[in-house]
């Protein structure tokens, strides 16, 4: 890979940085006063012009997102911060705050200044105890030195963070559910519109972000958004963490300029898979996104490559599989855990995602049939898009994917009664009904 | 007779003023509860209900949704072992059988000793320490199935390991308290 210059990792390896002393040695805070110093309408259109698009999954234009919100009305205005990070696969936003909270902390005020927000709050998910101490400790300082409270960094301008933690529910990185269990109910997605741009949080106008994209935000008022679109692809600028994980020499975060090929990421930065063994399947942006193949290693890593190679780039999170790795495990894995997140409040999920765990837990562990196939094939397109949200449609990615990539591991798994990659005694269709794992799909009788 | 001290009928206040809407302090006041009492109780969230104005069924809505308000008593250390794909990759299922069987009869609810809770999860966010364990949300790093053992027989010992960030875990509740938004007073 070229050389490169990190942009929001760039303070990883420094020690101290995530203190607010380290965090103003290296530059900290110096973008907040140019921001309160610039007029909002301005911060909004550099954040168009940089091209920055959300890091969460969705790749919804930042600065698009920020002018949505209604200019001069009564109404107070929120920004929530999504940390809430939980797709499989991604842990960038984690680290983001552990090692560089003050970079979050500038990010917001600047994005609460360009949409005339007074409080922000950040959600993280509750599970993340340490990356919630060393926000809450950055808020502290930041409140201690003036950068936060009334007056901002020595302005007329008055910005308060609240920190608020989650309970342990993945649905809740949907930024609508997110909104419902910040006001302290189940956190269940909002029918749109109206989006959270007109009715958020308290039904108020409200700008919700992941962390990685507002943690850019400090670094594009500092540097201009020409120097900011220079990077990356025309359409997808910028830079980008890269969360590897799976059968890769090097586990770990990564950032890479957008477009940056799976190939480099894979091999370069994360050290390749260990043992000479070839890659078989990965995911670009967690369990979310469709399974790629070793044919797909060229493709460029931003979001129109991505989808046009059949997948998306969601949230970065690259989930390597090797040739000795079971494709079939891996998307009974990832449907488990949709069933268990699933909500429960639109049918094709709450529904689909069970059925899917039946049938692919019996193809796995004995009894799975050839029609299982077409039946999953089936329910994935019942569940695609029939959702208030996108949680039914990314655990249906793991199914058609493997479908269309590994039809013929699925056929041996039929083949032999249970999984052909590892050593396990095959169990009978009898046994398996027995043991609890199929009594499923005889889909038909419930059909009819 | 509440089930929250007055000290923490006082924080509880203190927790709902930071909101517009009190409301939005239920999942900080649940915590709260589980703290005092070690897990989310009827009382408790019939407590919580009156102090914030709703009906004891939307707290229990609420309370019900969440995986990390524990409905049963819960052990000393709740050790949770993630198995979702990237850390099945590394081993995690192995882990977890090693795990509940370690920490001995009934881990999977409260050991009888009430010092452990084992409980497998979701994806925790820290792929590239695969196998991660957590206790008491602080986390282990590519803890294999002796590591795992190694880890239950020193908290057994009364000897808390260092995580692979941040200071070391606190008992369960004393964890809720930091969880409820308190501040994290550990060392």
């Amino acid at each position: 890979m070229a050389e490169f210059e990190p942009v929001i990792t760039a303070r990883w390896g420094i020690e101290g940085a995530d203190t607010i002393d380290g965090y103003l040695e290296h530059g900290g805070y110096t973008a907040l006063r140019t921001a309160l110093d610039t007029d909002p309408a301005d911060l909004i259109e550099t954040v168009k012009a940089s091209g920055l698009r959300g890091r969460g999954g969705a790749g919804f234009p930042t600065g698009m997102k920020w002018d949505f919100i209604p200019k001069g009305g009564d109404a107070p205005v929120y920004v929530v911060v999504n940390a809430d990070e939980g797709e499989p696969g991604t842990f960038k936003d984690r680290e983001l705050m552990e090692r560089d909270p003050h970079q979050l902390l500038e990010g917001i005020a600047i994005t609460a200044h360009a949409v005339g927000c007074r409080t922000a709050y950040i959600y993280m998910r509750g599970e993340f105890l340490f990356a919630a101490r060393q926000i809450e400790r950055a808020i502290a300082e930041a409140y201690d030195r003036g950068y936060l409270g009334r007056g901002a960094a020595g302005t007329d301008v008055d910005i308060d963070i609240v920190m608020h933690r989650g309970a342990g529910a993945y649905i809740c990185g949907e930024e609508t559910a997110l909104l419902d269990s910040l006001e302290g109910r189940r956190g269940q997605p909002r029918l749109r519109p109206p989006f959270p741009a007109v009715e958020g949080l308290y039904r108020s106008p409200t700008v919700i972000n992941n962390v990685e994209t507002i943690a850019t935000v400090p670094h594009i008022v500092e540097r201009g958004a020409e120097w900011y679109s220079s990077l990356g692809t025309e359409k997808s600028t910028g830079t980008k963490i890269f969360c590897l994980s799976g059968r890769v020499a090097r586990p770990g975060n990564y950032e890479a300029p957008m477009g940056t090929p799976a190939r480099v990421v894979i091999d370069e930065l994360a050290g390749g898979v260990p043992d000479g063994k070839r890659v078989k399947a990965w995911t670009p942006g967690g369990s979310s996104t469709p399974f790629l193949t070793d044919e797909h290693l060229d493709t460029p890593l931003d979001f129109e490559s991505v989808q046009a190679a059949g997948s998306l780039l969601g949230t970065g999170a690259v989930i390597v599989l090797d040739e000795t790795d079971c494709v079939v495990e891996a998307a009974l894995r990832f449907t488990q855990f949709y069933a268990h997140e699933s909500c429960g409040k639109c049918t094709p999920c709450r529904e689909g995602t069970w059925w899917l765990t039946k049938i692919l837990r019996r193809l796995e562990h004995g009894g799975g049939r050839l029609d299982d196939l077409t039946a999953m094939q089936d329910i994935g397109d019942n569940m695609l898009f029939k959702n208030f949200c996108a949680l039914g449609d990314g655990a249906v990615s793991p199914i058609h994917s493997s479908l269309k990539y590994f039809r013929d591991e699925y056929v041996e798994h039929v083949r032999v009664g249970g999984c052909p990659m590892e050593e396990r005694p095959v169990v009978t269709a009898a046994e398996a009904r027995e043991a609890g794992t199929t009594g499923v799909v005889e889909l038909g009788e419930v059909l009819r | 007779m509440g089930v929250l001290s007055d000290d923490l009928r006082a924080r509880a206040e203190e927790l709902a003023s930071r909101y517009p809407v009190r409301r939005s302090a239920l999942l900080p006041l649940l915590y709260l509860v589980q703290a005092e009492q070690g897990h989310v109780t009827d009382e408790g969230m019939h407590e919580v209900a009156e102090l914030l104005d709703l009906t004891t069924a939307e707290v229990e809505a609420v309370a019900t949704f969440y995986t990390m308000f524990k409905k049963a008593p819960a052990g000393r250390w709740l050790v949770s072992v993630c198995t979702n794909v990237s850390c099945a990759l590394a081993g995690a299922r192995e882990v977890y059988d090693r795990a509940v069987a370690d920490a001995g009869e009934g881990s999977r609810e409260v050991t009888t000793d009430g010092l452990f809770t084992v409980e497998e999860v979701e994806c925790l966010g820290a792929c590239d320490q695969a196998p991660v364990v957590q206790v008491n949300y602080c986390s282990y790093a590519r803890v294999d199935p002796d590591a795992v053992g190694e880890l239950i027989e020193a908290l057994r010992r009364g000897e808390v390991p260092e995580p692979v960030a941040g200071p070391k875990p606190v008992e369960h509740a004393a964890t809720a308290r930091i969880l409820a938004g308190l501040g994290d007073e550990r060392g």
